[in-house]
């Protein structure tokens, strides 16, 4: 008789059937034209042209690189952020104090409240005249009138920032501090026995054994951050001049806002292999890394 | 005892939770108070956290400003709840599929579903505006839930298919010897045995799903009487005068079911968040 999960078998392919469905669909067929749009002159004219590499050539000539160097730039302060206010939230979540059951509770909220209202709230709290930030920091005398945090470029750019760590860091500490409990104690507590410090037990345990979810959290997060579109565009759409515009809002302001389907595929196409290669880069990183620590 | 701290680093713990919970509460905090102030006081200089006259009124006045802001609150929650359904019919089978079955081009199946992970919505938003068109699905609930569910199927995947890894396959065998069909197995004795897994997953394809539902409708739909709750919202900008208050009320009252939600399933959202974190 056959067994339950032996092949050969069409079943567990008709099993899988409804999730191949939707994700071709609604992914991987939008996946291929996006490329095939890319070589075209697509808007909103009746007639779409095959007009080879032009729109790539087009986006380059603009101020693309500028695009890409702001996007890393701004992808890259935003992880190493999240990562690190997470691994010290997961670990002062994780210290044996009174009361840390309900101070855990209220580390997710920003992270499962829809993303877009969150983001009305800072988009008052960044108030010059009337918010919270320009407020406060007014009244203990360190800024000495208004300051509009989304009126002027670089106070923008940051401010993005804070609130795309705000919004990521309640994931990546609840991931770490699930990582740092699976840690078992007999080995804090034999180090312990040793005299070890509390600081060395960190560095020495809990700092190796979680490195591995760190990664994961890593990787995860920079692409989520890459992805990241409500956010500056409820706060900044991208602006002043250009000074928020990552290359998500770029594809989305030269495609839905100005029309230019064509153009906007090629930069969505340069997203797709940026994000490819940049996965790619990390995974050959990460397994050197495992290779060179454990050849010790 | 191992654990026991010296009081100075007790209070450096304390210290340091108060500085994260204010970072991650803040705000909410201002969102409440802005939620109480009159619409005068809103804009007064210089900045005070109490001021005078501070009452619930907008949570009463919001009503009329948006007349349909309970419709975009129950939009939010409808499309919410359809996105979870579709996905789960998706993700059961499939993660049995993945858990228990040998079959070609599994592992490369796995792999390409993670991948699909990495693309974001808004990378595709061209050519899912034309499809969308292309089935007449501009201005209807479908465009919301439909791509709604198919960027949170991935994940749903592999969290019940690890769950479903745990399970001893004794019950499924023994059904099968007994003559069960597949579908009857499914149907009998895979879901009621995953059900805590299928929970996990479904409570976590709500919050992102309620999280997330930005983008589609701001691009697909401009129909006012389907939108949710993050897109309604800015009507409430389409004024002279932004309704500071009110805005920040309706938001306040906008999340509190997914708040309640949480703290009530907190175990199950945590649970599903953090599976990958912890080696098996």
């Amino acid at each position: 008789m056959q067994s339950l999960g032996g092949r050969p078998n069409i079943f567990p392919y008709l099993l899988l059937v409804p999730a191949l469905l939707i994700t071709l669909l609604i992914v991987a067929w939008p996946l291929t034209q996006t490329f095939w749009l890319s070589f075209t002159d697509s808007s909103l004219k009746p007639v779409t042209n095959f007009v080879g590499l032009d729109n790539y050539e087009k986006i380059f000539a603009k101020k693309f690189p500028e695009v890409v160097a702001r996007t890393f730039y701004w992808m890259t302060l935003s992880v190493v952020f999240k990562m690190v206010v997470g691994i010290a939230g997961a670990m002062l979540l994780n210290s044996a104090v009174a009361g840390r059951g309900f101070f855990r509770l209220l580390v997710m909220p920003p992270w499962i409240v829809p993303i877009a209202i969150g983001v009305f709230m800072w988009r008052w709290m960044y108030n010059g005249q009337f918010g919270m930030i320009s407020g406060v920091a007014q009244n203990l005398g360190i800024l000495s009138g208004p300051f509009e945090f989304l009126a002027t470029r670089d106070s923008a750019f940051y401010s993005t920032i804070v609130t795309d760590v705000w919004v990521g860091t309640p994931m990546v500490t609840i991931y770490l501090l699930a990582a740092m409990q699976s840690i078992s104690t007999d080995l804090h507590e034999a180090a312990w026995v040793d005299g070890a410090s509390r600081w060395y037990r960190f560095r020495r345990i809990t700092l190796p054994l979680i490195m591995p979810a760190v990664a994961t959290m890593g990787l995860l997060s920079a692409i989520w951050t890459f992805n990241s579109f409500d956010i500056i565009w409820i706060l900044t759409e991208g602006g002043p001049r250009d000074a928020t515009t990552t290359m998500i809002i770029d594809t989305y302001k030269t495609a839905i806002s100005r029309f230019k389907y064509g153009e906007g595929s090629a930069r969505a196409v340069m997203i797709v292999i940026f994000l490819s290669s940049f996965a790619g880069f990390y995974f050959y990183m990460i397994s050197r890394f495992a290779k060179r620590s454990l050849g010790k | 005892m191992i654990n026991k701290y010296k009081w100075w680093e007790k209070v450096g713990i304390y210290a340091g939770i108060a500085v994260f919970l204010s970072f991650t509460l803040a705000p909410f905090f201002e969102a409440f108070l802005v939620s109480l102030r009159p619409l005068n006081k809103i804009n007064s200089v210089p900045y005070k956290i109490i001021t005078e006259n501070m009452s619930f009124d907008a949570y009463f006045t919001m009503w009329k400003s948006v007349p349909k802001l309970h419709v975009y609150i129950l939009n939010s929650f409808f499309i919410a709840t359809a996105v979870t359904v579709i996905a789960l019919i998706a993700v059961i089978p499939a993660a049995w599929a993945f858990a228990r079955f040998q079959f070609r081009g599994r592992d490369a199946l796995l792999g390409t579903f993670l991948a699909i992970n990495m693309v974001g919505g808004a990378v595709l938003i061209i050519p899912l505006f034309k499809l969308m068109s292309a089935f007449g699905w501009l201005n209807t609930y479908w465009a919301m839930i439909v791509p709604g569910a198919a960027f949170l199927i991935p994940t749903g995947i592999w969290l019940l298919r690890s769950y479903l890894m745990k399970i001893p396959r004794e019950l499924e065998e023994a059904a099968w010897v007994d003559g069960a069909s597949r579908l009857y197995i499914l149907r009998r004795v895979i879901i009621p045995i995953a059900m805590p897994g299928i929970v996990v997953v479904a409570i976590a394809t709500f919050i992102g799903a309620y999280a997330q539902q930005f983008l589609f409708a701001l691009t697909f739909n401009s129909s006012t009487d389907l939108h949710p709750l993050p897109v309604g919202i800015y009507q409430f900008f389409g004024r002279q005068t932004v309704l500071w208050n009110e805005l920040m009320a309706a938001s306040l009252v906008g999340i509190l079911p997914v708040l309640i939600i949480y703290i009530f399933l907190q175990r199950y959202i945590i649970a599903g968040l953090t599976a990958g974190a912890v080696k098996e």
